[in-house]
């Protein structure tokens, strides 16, 4: 799975919006594959923008954006900020959707899609409409569904924000088997320190300043990812260090505005 | 809770009873002449009396008004597709739909009855008015589909016909039936008013035809008779167009599911 080169690279990334609004300007960023790369901010810093980018949602106003294969760029998965369900489908029609836009029949698709909602526990789901699941239900569909294609990269944008904190905490722990058993490249967007340290295999934190990078933390591979790491010395010294990158980021972002 | 839906449903029906008793006693109390007010047992004595008239002009005016609805049905739903393909088209064509559906039907109907045969006019009077709601309607549907839903479709590279078919048909449903419930009875009051206007020339054989033709020979029982078969008619189409569309969408779409409380 590793190369040389980075997975995907960012080089020198703008994106001004039809309404004059730019995003992000001269933005630099490699994803190396197999990492869980965590883009860490205040709201309205691009973060979001970057991952629409590499998504392919939108385009690039300035620079490129360079993946080392075309195929891994086919194979993505994303999961939003909302859980994005078709509320008319099931649960599993919702996760067989990227299957099926690919020609998959029902039958030859159905392994894939009852691997994919097993991989979340959802499997006993299958027949249920969104109505019928819980938020945190609701969210663990949409991940199912990114995984149904079992993309090399997924693409994840502040997705447990709106989940109560039990939920969150379980949510979190159930994607670091996940990324363990799938050994896929993330990039997971969120505002929380506490998320972004105990996830994470690297964390770029931005300022709102059109998408200005403030700071780079590498955590060390070795340190093992159990419930029990939130607890560690560690793991307080991550949060410390992105926290006081993210001051900085709004220091800057007053900063702005007043220039 | 099944106690409490028969109560919701007995409730109407009481009060109409008790109406139509009202109604009874105070003709048989003051003596009213049927050609002035008819008891409603005699209205419906005539409505079994004349079977053999007033059926068949029902089977007209129902099948006149259910062929404007379908018509109606399929030329809106590929209108509004078209319109929201194209904001080019929309700007074109949307002011002529607006035209018709500001111009009263009535004034329209006499018009509509010198240049074509008295059945057809009928027909495309009951399509016009039933044509403009389901067009605005599933116009308005096909619009609000969840941008995120878009973006997932975009994301997996979905073809503009996957994306018709998977999501904005399935997005557009809630309203598109909101539109043929309103259709539905703007159809009958469509064929009602262009019957009543071919009528008036001495043509035509639907329900209002009838009315008018009892009216003429001060035949009040009947014209009631025949009123309150348009009046069942148009309750049956709004029931039946109801049942369906809570029949689709009580699965999942807000307005078809009772709030817990």
């Amino acid at each position: 799975m590793t190369s040389d080169g980075p997975l995907i690279s960012l080089q020198q990334v703008g994106k001004t919006y039809d309404n004059g609004h730019v995003a992000i300007e001269g933005f630099d960023l490699d994803v190396r594959s197999g990492e869980t790369l965590t883009l860490l901010g205040p709201s309205g810093c691009g973060k979001s923008t970057i991952l629409r980018l590499i998504a392919g949602l939108a385009a690039p106003t300035s620079g490129r954006i360079v993946w080392s294969s075309p195929e891994r760029r086919k194979n993505l998965g994303v999961v939003f900020q909302e859980p994005t369900l078709m509320p008319w489908a099931s649960v599993f029609d919702n996760v067989y959707l990227p299957l099926r836009l690919a020609g998959a029949s029902r039958d030859s698709a159905g392994p894939q899609v009852r691997q994919a909602l097993r991989q979340v526990g959802l499997n006993d789901f299958a027949a249920a409409l969104p109505r019928e699941l819980s938020g945190g239900m609701k969210m663990r569909c949409a991940i199912a569904r990114a995984l149904a294609t079992v993309p090399t990269v997924i693409l994840m944008d502040e997705p447990f924000a709106a989940l109560d904190e039990v939920t969150r905490f379980r949510l979190n722990d159930e994607l670091l088997e996940l990324q363990r058993e799938l050994k896929a490249t993330i990039i997971f967007v969120t505002h929380s320190v506490f998320e972004s340290a105990y996830l994470s295999s690297r964390i770029v934190v931005m300022s709102r300043q059109k998408g200005k990078m403030i700071d780079e933390i590498a955590i060390d591979p070795d340190l093992q990812r159990t419930a029990d790491f939130r607890h560690t010395p560690a793991f307080a010294d991550i949060c410390r260090r992105a926290s006081l990158a993210l001051r900085d980021a709004a220091d800057d972002q007053i900063g702005y505005a007043q220039t | 809770m099944i106690a409490s839906k028969w109560r919701e449903a007995l409730i109407p029906l009481f009060v109409f009873l008790l109406t139509l008793a009202a109604w009874e006693a105070i003709v048989r109390i003051k003596g009213i002449p049927p050609y002035i007010l008819p008891a409603p047992s005699a209205i419906f004595a005539k409505l079994l009396e004349d079977r053999s008239v007033l059926l068949p002009s029902l089977a007209v005016t129902l099948g006149v008004t259910l062929e404007a609805l379908v018509a109606a049905t399929i030329g809106a739903v590929a209108l509004a597709l078209l319109l929201s393909r194209s904001k080019w088209l929309e700007r074109a064509l949307m002011p002529f739909a607006i035209i018709l559906q500001v111009t009263p039907i009535i004034a329209i109907a006499p018009l509509l009855l010198i240049y074509l045969a008295p059945q057809t006019a009928v027909l495309v009077c009951a399509f016009l008015v039933a044509f403009f709601p389901i067009l605005s309607n599933t116009a308005l549907g096909l619009a609000s589909v969840d941008h995120g839903l878009e973006d997932v479709f975009d994301m997996y590279h979905a073809t503009g016909w996957q994306k018709l078919i998977y999501l904005r048909l399935p997005s557009a449903l809630p309203q598109f039936l909101a539109g043929v419930r309103t259709g539905g009875g703007l159809a009958l009051i469509g064929a009602i008013v262009a019957e009543l206007a071919a009528g008036a020339s001495g043509q035509g054989s639907g329900l209002a035809f009838r009315i008018v033709e009892a009216g003429f020979r001060l035949d009040v029982p009947r014209m009631f008779a025949a009123l309150a078969l348009i009046s069942l008619s148009g309750i049956a189409i709004y029931g039946a167009l109801a049942w369906i569309s809570h029949r689709l969408l009580r699965n999942w779409h807000e307005s078809a599911r009772e709030r817990s409380t």
